[in-house]
């Protein structure tokens, strides 16, 4: 039983999604994982008795919920719960805590900038309306600009006309909005150095970028488009950590017919007559089918699975200059108990939510210049998260799991390669800067999961640990994702697709890419569509 | 002080940069009488020639690569003595090796054959990028509201002519147009050196370095527009020359203090200027040449401006840099592997050199290790300095407008000293032959040329800030928010270097 | 031990009346304005909406917020920002105005004191500092104070108010024309008086330095006692508001800087506040915009509507026919006057239709059970209710 009607190679949350929707409209499908686990980037494991981290990803907001809902994740054993807020601190030892609750907010910001508290409603509403246009596209297939095909022409069409409704100003705001660096975009609101730096941050969560980068104001976005039961911008977490995710949308999978192997890692793209034709694994097994879908990135797919000659000219090149340059790293600590931090009231609520040691905008773009140096920084930062607060599930009674996760960290370092000394050096940076805040921090230790660019590669499989599986650049989103010409999910080969997240719309836990990748897929079969739209509670 | 019986004119230029020039020698051409007002006692703006030691001289803007034929042909410049050398300049990347990177037109040297494959390559390629956005760096870009024929035209013709590249072609566009500088090259080149110096013009003048996405491939193709080279120095004299023939009135030290705004019920009209001697000038428009900050800022004033409007002038990037040294030197000096130094040299041994040079600059400190461009503008003219003696002119990167600490005597002699021992370890001995040196900040700039911030461009040339939205929507046709005032200078649509682009569209949509 | 409250920071703040409000909040219904702790109504709202038409009523504005605008660019500053003409405002003399953005569309509507030639105070709904300070950027000589905590505050309404004031010792009050401000002694300092309001009835605000804001209350209910004095809150306030036909934050006007879709903000012309509107003044913000609004003609139009029956038409949708198979705008708010015994609403509706019927959707429920009927409203073209004592000077004695 070696014949499939698609093989989907990793078993991460989009390849997951997509096999689940192709196994939905009837398809024989297989899902090969690499790993003994499944989920990617997308996991919870227990790496300490009792302690179960999500290794690599490790909140949501982006995973579309009508795909929640179609999938029926919850039945699959799903639920995501909401932050309550983030408390970023700066380096002098003040606080600003983001309260969901809007009174409690605007009386946290006033403490700081009775300006800056004002402007937030001007904030929000401006990257309301960004985000608004950008969400409709996240469950559609890009259009091809260069194309005249009449599904093209009227995605385009109606691309230009959901950006028309926004007014020719807005048009103008929104260029501006997507091409500068997210400091100078913040600037236009802000006065208080600590609102902006903690507004920064998810500018450069997961990208090569600086605050003070032009590019780095659409990452800021990127993080902020997604919702937690409509309410656009919230976070949540996943019950059972972010493997929850995953083991759900296998559940679907699973209960329409689908088949997950894991330890079955592919060595090669089996390739016939110019058509893809199934895959050899590792162990020399080979599996044929009809549809070969790559939830792998677009740089692994094509420089490691797919023999170059059976590639047209040119697309191996395009791969190997695919931009995926890690630049996070990930720690999660085991703690004995509910570590305390200067400057915040001992307050449950506010530690249902994250910790960010932002610092000042100075202190990120530092970080980012040691990064550039190749060298990770001793000042890093931080965006922390103590899950077991409110998911008593990953930690024993009392006991605790702090996610942290680090910016910068680069893939390759200037002294020479990654070494497990080198390793826990970094993971002991990081436990210093949260020592500088929460003193009394490190005698709670009682385990600690370092992953630098280097591990998030060798045991995921992101190239470089690049944890978009490719940069979040206008020159590799929407049409361009992730070469101009291939954005439509399908790839040089006949019959070979890409699903992850390094297509349309990207990364960030969405499990889009594997379901707009499905609903391509069950075209070129002319099967019917078992993909549903995006819904946006009529926003 | 009271309005002296003056002439009414038709158009006042305020500011007699280039782009003030070329906008007021086409106006002055179709018969408007035109009065061309200028702060100093110099013509040229920042490509004015100035002596800054007994007998040197050399101008801020120190070269010409991209100036459009279309004018030269509409001014006859060519009747007015500016004349091109028949080779565009070299461009030498320097090695302290003495194994230096040249490119002359087309022809790579000093670097391996795998370079130069990929060199014809993407020369070839941004050159036919270059070439479809050509016709638009000499037009108006409409605002995306349509609202005529012409402008629906100009969209049109845009998209046409960017489909015209072919599928191939135009996807390579759409991802290469936001790259950043570094990614481009790394994907291409090999050669250190070589990636450094093409680097160059996506990068000089701005607060960008090879890291930074989304403007730096921009600029690079809007400074590969084909066209004439060619001395400073005879450019702004056939400037000068054209409008003056034309019959345009040039004025030297005649500040403009105001732009004087007249409000009646049916709003506001800009009808005329007030010299900082309190002479009123009355006319029919008022042409700024000066940069948007000051234009409107200064000279219109805030209470005849929408408040929305103001907030994204304020907020336009209009810090400089780039700091310009000068050295008056007793010889020509010598670059070890170089036969002679003419052309642009540029000192940049990697992108992480200028990289590492623009994050010094970040935090408002000058770059430990400068990267530059030099020119020795004295081998092509003689009349800069003395027989036999030379000039070398150079724009230092990065030294920031707004310095941590503010900028004092102590902070400018140690980047000059910096600056100039860069240099001497690519031409050892310079030392010895300089009789003075000069190095003008970003803030110097500003103060001797009242150009904000001391930007070259103006405002930053980034993608944000271009096309029609340059300097912002709602002043981005040379029209503004003031009817009777218009823009012209380099904070107006296609930019900043000597391009005349902005005063000659500034002047077609007066004239439209 | 000492418990520090871990959600201080989060708590709602009070105002400087609060110890002397929060005993007769009867009904401990609290809501939030401005981060403060605000009531919704304190014993009835219906009896507080009379207390304002019938005898007298105090209503807690601290939160509402105060700047002050002062220095020699002061007027200009302000004159560029909104859309009345402030050189026409005399001294110790109020205005209401709206300010918009550059598109002509409304940022907040709110009221200026001239204090002095060169002092304003501006007081609005909602916080003002960030556009203060970018309609304030480019003017030499101008200086903005966020007052809002600073001074305490108390509007006092209804019939009896001027009575009780005269009493309290503010000789001539009852020589104060609508939108004067008065100044007395006050307990060693000064107790501000404007005669205004958002009642649309006979009414007064009294302005104080926080540290006699105590003393202000106790004195007011000490001579109030004879007089009827009440507490009132939003949900009063609300329905004088109506009667009276302003405006309200948040129904009628979503304001521009925090609208994300497109036309879902207003301008003044939309809202029927053509009147604050100068356009003989050569500039203002947004006047380009609104000048073109002007002569094109408006979307919308805030229009008063008589709705037969006795169902408030909440959140309804307004038709052009009693099929409801066109929709011409919506009500934004609607209830039953208890002074003019209708059935009242203001309602957005596209101008285009005004001169056709206008059909109303209203759902309304009894005992739980959800009904519809849709029914033809009337325009009325003036106030649904101001006494004339209102405007009245001397105001007659109730």
């Amino acid at each position: 039983m070696n014949t499939f009607d698609a093989i989907i190679i990793g078993a991460g949350h989009n390849g997951l999604t997509n096999a689940a929707y192709l196994a939905k409209a009837g398809l024989n499908v297989v899902v090969l994982e690499k790993n003994d686990y499944i989920g990617g980037a997308s996991v919870t494991r227990e790496m300490h008795e009792g302690w179960h981290y999500s290794s690599a990803s490790y909140v949501c907001s982006l995973l579309r919920q009508a795909l929640h809902r179609d999938l029926d994740l919850t039945r699959h054993g799903l639920l995501l719960v909401p932050y309550l807020g983030t408390v970023n601190f700066a380096d002098d030892g003040r606080t600003l805590t983001a309260f969901t609750n809007p009174e409690a907010d605007y009386l946290e910001l006033k403490r700081h900038s009775p300006h800056d508290a004002d402007s937030m409603f001007r904030f929000q509403s401006d990257m309301g309306r960004y985000a608004h246009f950008i969400r409709k596209t996240l469950l559609r297939t890009p259009p091809d600009p260069t194309s005249f095909k009449p599904r093209d022409i009227r995605e385009l069409l109606w691309m230009g006309k959901q950006m028309w409704a926004l007014g020719e100003k807005e048009i103008y705001e929104y260029i501006r909005f997507f091409t500068m660096s997210a400091a100078e975009f913040l600037e236009d609101y802000f006065e208080n150095d600590l609102i902006k730096a903690a507004m920064a941050t998810p500018g450069i969560i997961g990208t090569a970028l600086g605050v003070y980068s032009p590019g780095s104001a659409y990452v800021l976005l990127h993080h902020v488009m997604g919702d937690v039961d409509g309410n656009v911008g919230a976070w949540g977490l996943a019950r059972g950590g972010m493997g929850a995710i995953s083991n759900a949308i296998a559940g679907a999978l699973q209960q329409y017919g689908g088949e997950i192997r894991t330890n079955a890692g592919v060595q090669n793209l089996l390739v016939k007559n110019g058509k893809a034709s199934g895959v050899v694994l590792e162990n020399g097994d080979e599996l044929h089918a009809g549809i070969v879908v790559s939830n792998l990135d677009a740089k692994r797919t094509f420089t490691k699975i797919v023999d170059r000659k059976d590639l047209p000219p040119g697309i191996y090149e395009k791969a190997k200059n695919f931009k995926i340059r890690g630049s996070s790293g990930k720690v999660n600590i085991a703690l004995s108990g509910m570590p305390k931090f200067t400057g915040v009231p001992d307050n449950r609520y506010i530690n249902c939510g994250g910790q960010n040691f932002t610092g000042s905008l100075e202190t990120m773009e530092r970080a980012y210049d040691c990064w550039k140096h190749g060298r990770w920084s001793d000042d890093p930062f931080v965006e922390g998260v103590i899950p077991s607060a409110w998911d008593p599930t990953v930690a024993p009674p009392g006991k605790h799991w702090m996610s942290n996760f680090v910016q910068y960290c680069p893939p390759k370092l200037a002294d020479g390669p990654w070494t497990p000394e080198k390793r826990d050096l970094f993971g002991q940076a990081v436990v210093d800067k949260i020592e500088r805040y929460s003193p009394g921090f490190k005698d709670l230790i009682v385990h600690m999961e370092v992953r630098t660019p280097h591990e998030l590669e060798s045991e995921i499989g992101l190239t470089e640990g690049n944890i978009f599986q490719g940069e979040l650049t206008i020159d590799q989103l929407l049409f361009n994702r992730p070469f101009p010409g291939y954005a439509q999910y399908r790839m040089p080969v006949k019959n070979l697709y890409m699903c992850g997240a390094s297509t349309h719309p990207g990364g960030g836990v969405s499990a889009a890419c594997g379901a707009n990748a499905a609903r391509e897929i069950l075209i070129d079969l002319k099967r019917p569509n078992t993909v549903p739209e995006d819904d946006f509670y009529d926003e | 002080m009271g309005v002296l019986d003056l002439n009414r004119v038709n158009s006042i230029v305020i500011g007699a940069g280039h782009n003030g020039l070329v906008c007021a020698a086409y106006l002055a051409k179709k018969g408007h009488s035109v009065l061309v007002l200028e702060s100093s006692d110099t013509l040229g703006g920042l490509a004015a020639g100035r002596e800054f030691h007994p007998g040197f001289k050399t101008s801020v803007a120190h070269s010409i690569n991209h100036f459009p034929q279309k004018i030269i042909k509409d001014l006859a410049l060519e009747s007015f003595g500016f004349g091109a050398p028949a080779e565009p300049l070299p461009t030498t990347g320097l090695s302290l090796d003495g194994s230096h990177v040249v490119l002359q037109k087309d022809t790579l040297t000093g670097v391996g054959e795998s370079d130069i494959t990929a060199y014809r390559h993407i020369s070839r390629l941004l050159q036919r990028f270059a070439d479809r956005l050509e016709p638009f760096w000499l037009k108006t870009i409409p605002r995306v509201g349509i609202k005529n024929l012409t402008d629906l035209l100009t969209f049109g013709q845009m998209g046409l002519r960017v489909r015209m590249l072919g599928k191939a072609d135009m996807r390579e566009f759409m991802r290469i147009t936001t790259l950043p500088v570094r990614d481009l090259m790394d994907e291409n080149f090999e050669h250190d050196i070589l990636k450094a110096m093409l680097s160059w013009d996506g990068l000089v003048g701005s607060k960008l370095a090879p890291r930074s996405p989304n403007h730096a491939v921009l600029a690079m193709l809007y400074r590969r527009v084909g066209g004439q080279h060619g001395s400073v120095a005879s450019l702004i004299k056939a400037l000068v020359s054209a409008a003056s023939a034309a019959g345009a009135d040039i004025r030297t030290s005649t500040a403009v203090e105001k732009v004087l705004v007249k409000a009646d019920d049916k709003g506001l009209i800009a009808h005329g200027v007030r010299l900082a001697n309190g002479e009123i000038i009355e006319a029919d428009r008022i042409i700024s040449a000066t940069d948007p900050q000051t234009t409107f800022l200064k000279l219109v004033g805030v209470a005849n401006l929408e408040i929305e409007f103001t907030n994204r002038i304020r907020r336009l990037r209009c810090e400089g840099y780039v700091a310009k040294l000068h050295l008056a030197l007793s010889d020509l000096p010598k670059f070890p592997g170089l036969r002679k130094p003419g052309g642009r040299m540029i000192i940049a041994p990697n992108m992480d050199a200028i990289e590492f040079a623009f994050d010094d600059a970040k935090y408002g400190e000058c770059s430990q290790q400068p990267v530059m461009e030099i020119i020795i503008p004295s081998i092509y003219d003689d009349s800069l300095a003395p027989l036999g003696k030379h000039v070398l002119s150079a724009h230092v990167m990065y030294a920031p407008y707004q310095h941590k600490g503010g900028w004092d005597d102590a902070k400018r002699e140690a980047f000059t000293a910096r600056a100039i021992d860069t240099i001497a370890r690519y031409a050892p001995g310079i030392k010895e032959q300089i009789i003075q040196s000069e190095l003008l900040t970003p803030l110097d700039l500003e103060h001797e040329f009242n150009v904000t911030g001391g930007h070259w461009h103006h405002t930053e040339f980034a993608l944000d800030q271009s096309l029609m939205m340059r300097p912002t929507y709602e002043a981005a046709q040379y029209s503004t928010p003031i009817p009777g005032l218009y823009l012209c200078g380099a904070g107006s649509h296609p930019g900043g270097d000597l391009t005349g682009g902005p005063g000659h569209n500034a002047a077609q949509e007066i004239l439209r | 031990m000492t418990t520090v409250d871990p959600y201080a920071g989060e708590r709602l703040k009070k105002t400087h009346f609060y110890p002397r409000a929060a005993p007769l909040n009867i009904r401990d219904a609290w809501v939030a304005w401005n981060g403060y702790k605000f009531a919704e109504c304190y014993y009835d709202a219906e009896y507080e909406y009379f207390c304002v038409r019938n005898s007298c009523a105090t209503y807690d504005i601290c939160p509402m917020q105060k700047y002050y605008v002062e220095g020699s660019d002061a007027e200009a500053m302000l004159n560029r920002m909104v859309t009345r003409d402030v050189k026409k405002l005399g001294l110790n003399r109020v205005m209401y105005t709206v300010w918009c953005t550059d598109e002509g569309r409304v940022v907040d509507d709110g009221t200026i004191f001239r204090l002095a030639d060169d002092k304003f105070m501006l007081t609005c709904g909602s916080p003002c500092n960030a556009w203060l300070k970018m309609s304030a950027f480019g003017f030499s000589d101008v200086t903005i104070t966020d007052m809002s905590d600073e001074i305490a505050a108390l509007s006092f309404q209804g019939p009896t108010s001027c009575a009780v004031l005269k009493k309290m010792g503010l000789q001539g009050i009852e020589t104060a024309k609508p939108f004067d401000i008065r100044h007395f002694p006050f307990h060693g300092d000064t107790l501000m008086v404007s005669r205004t309001g958002f009642t649309g009835d006979l009414g007064y605000e009294l302005w104080v330095t926080p540290e006699l804001a105590l003393d202000l209350w106790d004195e007011l209910y000490a001579v109030g006692a004879d007089y009827g004095i009440q507490p009132f809150g939003e949900e009063a306030t609300n329905m004088t508001r109506l009667e009276a036909g302003f405006i309200m934050p948040d129904l009628e006007l979503h304001e521009a800087l925090k609208t994300i879709h497109l036309e879902h903000d207003q301008s003044p012309l939309e809202l029927n506040l053509g009147w604050l509107v100068d356009f003989k003044k050569p500039h203002f913000n947004g006047r380009i915009a609104l000048l073109k609004e002007k002569e094109r003609g408006t979307k919308y139009t805030l229009t008063k509507l008589d709705i037969p029956g006795n169902k408030p038409a909440v959140e309804a949708i307004l038709y052009k026919n009693e099929r409801c198979s066109q929709d011409i705008g919506y009500v934004t708010s609607a209830m039953w006057s208890p002074a003019v015994k209708a059935n009242i609403a203001l309602a957005m509706i596209r101008t285009e239709f005004l001169k056709g019927d206008i059909w109303v959707e209203v759902y309304f429920q009894k005992e739980l059970r959800q009904y519809r009927k849709v029914v033809k409203a009337t325009i009325v073209k003036k106030q649904f209710w101001t006494p004339p004592r209102a405007r009245a000077t001397p105001p007659l004695d109730f």
